[in-house]
């Protein structure tokens, strides 16, 4: 398998363009300002429960960690579709992918080589953000097992993101398109949820569970929970394989 | 090393190439030659993998295209005709990540780029953004990825386009010095570029093949007599032209089409007869001005007119 040439030539192609460094930088910009209010607001809540003498069971992983780790991921819904857009509209528009599948490589290493580079890319942009907690164990007390699910949730949820974005971007040579079309997949699966209220109970379990955010919850709790793993492990890899699918419709259409 | 059998593409409605057949044997080149719109790209398409036949098949270095696409792609060098190549890399690292990929093992990696470059002339340009590449050295940029893993087969659509005279007298050698070790597969619109880097030629229009062979042979075909054109101011056309008639070994004598009165004819011989002394000694002896003899129809240009436009003329009959 040649993952690694491919994964190379996107990450060069990410950073020699300024894709990589703009989309790092905006993410950090507003995550940052999402941690700059969370936390002022923390601060406010706990200096008031601290004089009023039935105040308490405050703490900075439920006050601080877990909105803002929800906030992320609402970010992430809005920048991950321009993050994945390119990877094969941009090949089909400029003709390259015509060498590309010409190469002596399959179509799942080409696949599975942008998904990575792109993962690669995602986790460097999660990194920054550990700048975060770095300042709240600055002033307080923080528990290191919360942290490490809640990382480990936002990158099993960014590969879900991220795949969906390559199945999207496999299917145009438009990066608009692209981009529109996994924003669509994602918030369709972002919401479904909200209708579990109204629906049949049994349906409703469903739609529940069908819910990309409603998994990322127990993460943020400090649980690593079986169901939410896998949920997001099948959903990448079922994007994945309708990529691959899409990759190879071509290869057939005689 | 190149083996096509009926090949058949439809897109939809339309039939881009209709039961293409030929061969290339291991070190030819082979010129594509055919009007814009012929069929040249999707055969050269369909034989470098990108996709799939309707209908035929085609095998390269005696793997099937479809079947072990894999093995033919790790045998082939291709040039597409637009050089589709990323704008946001330097040349030099776009050259490593086709090495790379196209499996030239890590110890000759560094070198074989190199090579390729040297060979292409874009050892200057190395650390330069593909994107701000003029034309000429981004031709030459793709045509370095085609020949940067040396693969046994090369398939160039149109590798001249979009360069200026001395680089394409330099792409041509390169061409050319590939001959022999390498199978080339060249498409163009530039006839004498095929006289002078090919050793034959498949002519295809409007999807079908309408001639192919070694070029000196195609031009025995399609013109069975050596022809001169002369121009002699005689007394009178009927008068030359019988005079010329009567040359030993000339089948026929007729007016250059649209230029009566200028005492312009096409002399037909048999092939292998050189008239043109005759011709000479005949002016001379009547005191006949002669203004201008060459030997003409001996050239692929003409072999080209001749079939496209007569294939041309052949539907606008049967339409």
């Amino acid at each position: 398998m040649k993952v690694w040439p491919i994964f190379k030539k996107e990450m060069r192609l990410y950073f020699t363009s300024p894709v990589a460094w703009v989309i790092m930088a905006v993410f950090i910009f507003i995550a940052g300002y999402f941690f700059h209010s969370i936390f002022n607001y923390y601060a406010r809540v706990s200096m008031q429960s601290a004089m009023n003498p039935m105040g308490g069971g405050l703490n900075v992983t439920d006050g601080v960690l877990r909105p803002l780790f929800s906030n992320f991921s609402v970010i992430l819904l809005l920048m991950m579709p321009l993050l994945t857009m390119r990877l094969f509209a941009e090949e089909r528009r400029s003709g390259t992918i015509e060498l590309l599948l010409t190469y002596p490589v399959r179509d799942g290493a080409v696949l599975l080589g942008k998904f990575l580079a792109a993962f690669a890319l995602y986790a460097l942009m999660i990194a920054l953000t550990l700048v975060f907690p770095a300042i709240i164990w600055y002033f307080a007390p923080l528990e290191g097992g919360p942290i490490l699910t809640g990382y480990v949730g936002l990158l099993l949820m960014g590969a879900t993101f991220i795949a969906v974005g390559v199945f999207a971007s496999s299917l145009t040579e438009n990066q608009i398109v692209a981009a529109l079309v996994s924003f669509l997949i994602l918030l369709m699966f972002w919401v479904v949820g909200w209708s579990a209220d109204f629906a049949d109970p049994a349906l409703g379990r469903v739609l529940q569970h069908l819910s990309l955010t409603e998994h990322n919850e127990s993460f943020a709790k400090g649980v690593f929970e079986t169901k939410d793993i896998i949920f997001y492990m099948d959903f990448t890899l079922v994007a994945l394989f309708l990529a691959l699918r899409s990759l190879e419709a071509r290869r057939w259409k005689g | 090393m190149i083996e096509v059998h009926n090949l058949t593409k439809h897109y939809g409605p339309i039939t881009a190439i209709r039961d293409v057949s030929f061969t290339v044997a291991p070190g030819e080149i082979v010129g594509f030659l055919g009007p814009n719109g012929a069929g040249k790209s999707t055969t050269m398409r369909i034989l470098s993998c990108f996709m799939p036949a309707s209908g035929g098949t085609a095998k390269v270095a005696g793997y099937d295209v479809f079947a072990e696409s894999l093995e033919v792609r790790r045998r082939i060098g291709y040039l597409p005709e637009n050089v589709p190549l990323y704008t946001d890399l330097r040349v030099g690292p776009y050259l490593e990540f086709v090495a790379e990929i196209k499996g030239v093992p890590r110890s000759d990696r560094k070198r074989r780029v190199v090579e390729a470059m040297e060979r292409c002339r874009i050892l200057d340009v190395q650390n330069r953004l593909i994107g701000k590449l003029s034309k000429g050295y981004r031709q030459r940029v793709g045509l370095a990825q085609a020949i940067v893993s040396d693969p046994a087969v090369l398939i160039l659509d149109e590798p001249t386009i979009g360069l200026d005279p001395k680089q394409i007298t330099e792409i041509r050698d390169l061409i050319k010095s590939l001959a022999g070790d390498h199978t080339v597969i060249l498409s163009t619109h530039i006839l004498p570029e095929v006289s002078m880097v090919c050793s034959s030629v498949v002519i295809i229009n409007q999807g079908v093949i309408v001639a192919q062979g070694p070029i000196d042979s195609l031009v025995e075909q399609f013109f069975p007599t050596a022809r001169v054109e002369v121009e002699i101011a005689g007394p009178s056309p009927d008068a030359v032209r019988e005079a010329l008639g009567v040359i030993p070994g000339v089948v026929s004598v007729t007016d250059v089409p649209g230029s009566d009165g200028i005492g312009r004819y096409i002399v037909e011989s048999s092939r292998g007869r050189d008239v043109r002394g005759e011709v000479f000694q005949l002016a001379a002896q009547r005191r006949w001005d002669l203004r201008e003899l060459r030997r003409i129809g001996m050239t692929l240009e003409e072999v080209f007119l001749h079939v496209v436009a007569g294939e041309q003329s052949h539907t606008g009959e049967s339409a």
